[in-house]
């Protein structure tokens, strides 16, 4: 293999997109896997981890050749060949592929093919289908298509979930025997099942952002990361003339529209802004008109999810230059929508915030003593502090103090308590 | 100035991609800054973690690795110090000591005439 041409003089530790191992690590498994059958996802695993090792190690002494997915995808095609070659009879392959895989003559060119860029493409969308196994929770889906496609570890997974490294690796270990009884690939060719599972993808994809967004991981950019990683799954799934529907656009739309006000939303010192204090100047105007423009193209359908209706809260946000501006009139009227479509505790409490903004404190801590089920917030740091919010707009210093009290002790991270302390000190700064 | 040879030795393979990509940029920065510091003769090169031993006067042909994962060599570099101290400092930067490896320092041995 001699795809690595450059002379050592030359050698320079060249811009690498920081997420290309982990891009590549992606690709390199859904191929393998097509390649190999669901049932063999561990040596898939096993052949990507010597292919890396390899490419560090050479990398290391040589330099990044000018193609590095090219060189991995050529090395672990490589590692295929030899082990399709060693262990033809050994193993159970996947069953399409079988007979290709057991001749000479087919065998190097069906890896060729497995590895096309066009059938990467296809294998990536096949997989995220696999791991959105009805069999499978919400949460085992998002660390199933974090790990394989996107290349995250375990550790790194519980890391970004702020969930013990054992309890994530039973979690994933599990999984993937369900994803194992199968043989092949989810079939996205199928119009029937693609439809069937469509909602199960792009709940996994939308969990995934918020995961990103609203998570309890205290690291910044591992959070930015989880909302890029789904935004670019998303764009995948848009690609494809199946996922192409009103609901996925409305997926892309809120994501982009969301994603627009994270520069505003962490300071430069790492301090967390609420969305009414937020330097909107620093809000992202390239995904802003991007978010419109697909919650435009998703409103095409008659069906409306709960995708289009966050996004049209988002973008009423987007629309208002300044706080002062914000159509929260039109933003109650979504939550009531969405609380017909998708009803939560969360939903209920961020409308009875809105309902605050246009009638006041009042009004708003009435509708949060008609949440449905209300209990179920007692463990969100952010329902204490709205709770303390609106006493503190409408006077109560001392009862809001203790409600930032309380949340501040249900802080998640670093960034979530020094901004939950920040507003204890606020009602004391106040008191009469 | 001497010469001497650096041998990597063990060292624990990264646990992610990202990990993999970070130590991978590590290696390199340290390599370039040897070199910049003009301290690097040959970059050298990774080895195989396998191999074959033929020893004795039989001249037996036996499997590797010969040695036990840490103590594994897994590549080599050429230096340039001023002596056997410098080279044992230098040594010091490799991103080898993260991943619980070893540099073992070895001057090449010169004709003095």
């Amino acid at each position: 293999m001699d795809v690595h041409q450059q002379p050592e003089e030359d050698r320079q530790a060249a811009e690498l997109d920081p997420q290309l191992f982990r891009h590549e690590a992606g690709r390199m498994v859904v191929a393998l896997t097509r390649l190999f059958g669901m049932h063999n996802l561990a040596l898939a695993e096993d052949v990507v981890q010597d292919a890396f090792c390899r490419a560090i190690e050479v990398w290391k002494f040589k330099g990044v050749p000018a193609n590095p997915s090219a060189w991995l995808m050529a090395t672990a095609k490589h590692r295929a060949v030899d082990l399709l070659r060693r262990e033809r009879t050994a193993r159970t392959y996947e069953p399409e592929l079988t007979r290709m895989i057991e001749s000479e003559w087919t065998l190097v060119p069906t890896i060729h093919e497995v590895f096309s860029a066009h059938a990467i493409q296809d294998d990536q969308l096949r997989m995220m289908f696999s791991c959105c196994h009805p069999r499978l929770r919400e949460d085992a889906r998002v660390a199933l298509v974090l790990h394989i496609l996107c290349g995250f570890s375990v550790g790194e997974i519980a890391a970004a979930f702020v969930s013990g490294q054992a309890a994530t690796e039973k979690r994933i270990t599990r999984s993937k025997k369900v994803l194992a009884q199968s043989k092949k690939l989810f079939d996205v060719t199928a119009p029937g099942e693609f439809s069937a599972r469509l909602p199960a993808v792009q709940r996994a994809l939308y969990l995934l952002f918020n995961e990103g967004y609203h998570g309890a991981s205290p690291e910044t950019a591992v959070r930015a990361e989880l909302c890029r990683e789904a935004m670019r799954l998303t764009a995948m799934l848009l690609e494809h003339p199946l996922g192409k529907r009103p609901s996925t656009y409305a997926l892309a739309a809120l994501m982009d529209l969301h994603a627009a006000r994270l520069p505003a939303r962490v300071d430069a010192a790492g301090n967390l802004n609420s969305l009414l204090d937020q330097d909107r100047s620093q809000w992202d105007q390239r995904l802003v008109a991007e978010g419109v423009r697909l919650l435009e193209v998703s409103a095409k359908g008659s069906n409306v999810t709960e995708y289009h209706v966050e996004a049209a809260i988002a973008a009423v946000h987007a629309r208002a230059k300044r706080m002062e501006d914000t159509e929260w009139g039109a933003i109650v009227a979504l939550y009531d929508t969405l609380m017909k479509i998708r009803p939560s505790p969360i939903v209920a409490l961020n409308r009875a915030i809105a309902v605050a903004q246009e009638e006041g404190p009042e009004r708003g801590l009435e509708e949060i003593g008609l949440i449905p089920y209300r209990e179920r917030l007692d463990g969100y740091p952010f329902y204490w502090a709205a709770l303390g919010e609106l006493e503190l707009r409408r006077g109560g210093y001392e009862v809001a103090r203790e409600h930032f009290g309380t949340a501040t002790k249900l802080a998640r991270n670093a960034m979530e308590r020094r901004f939950l302390e920040q507003r204890v000190r606020a009602c004391e700064g106040i008191k009469p | 100035m001497a010469e001497f040879l650096y041998l990597y030795r063990g060292g624990a393979s990264p646990t992610s991609p990202a990990e993999g990509q970070a130590v991978m940029q590590k290696w390199m920065t340290w390599m370039k800054e040897l070199g910049e510091k003009g301290h690097l003769k040959a970059v050298g090169s990774p080895l195989e973690k396998t191999g074959k031993l033929v020893s004795g006067g039989q001249k037996i042909v036996s499997d590797g690795p010969f040695a036990e994962a840490k103590d594994l060599i897994g590549g080599y570099t050429l230096v340039m110090a001023k002596d056997i101290d410098e080279a044992a400092e230098l040594s010091k930067g490799c991103p080898i000591f993260e991943a619980n490896g070893a540099v073992e320092v070895r001057p090449i041995l010169q004709m003095n005439m």
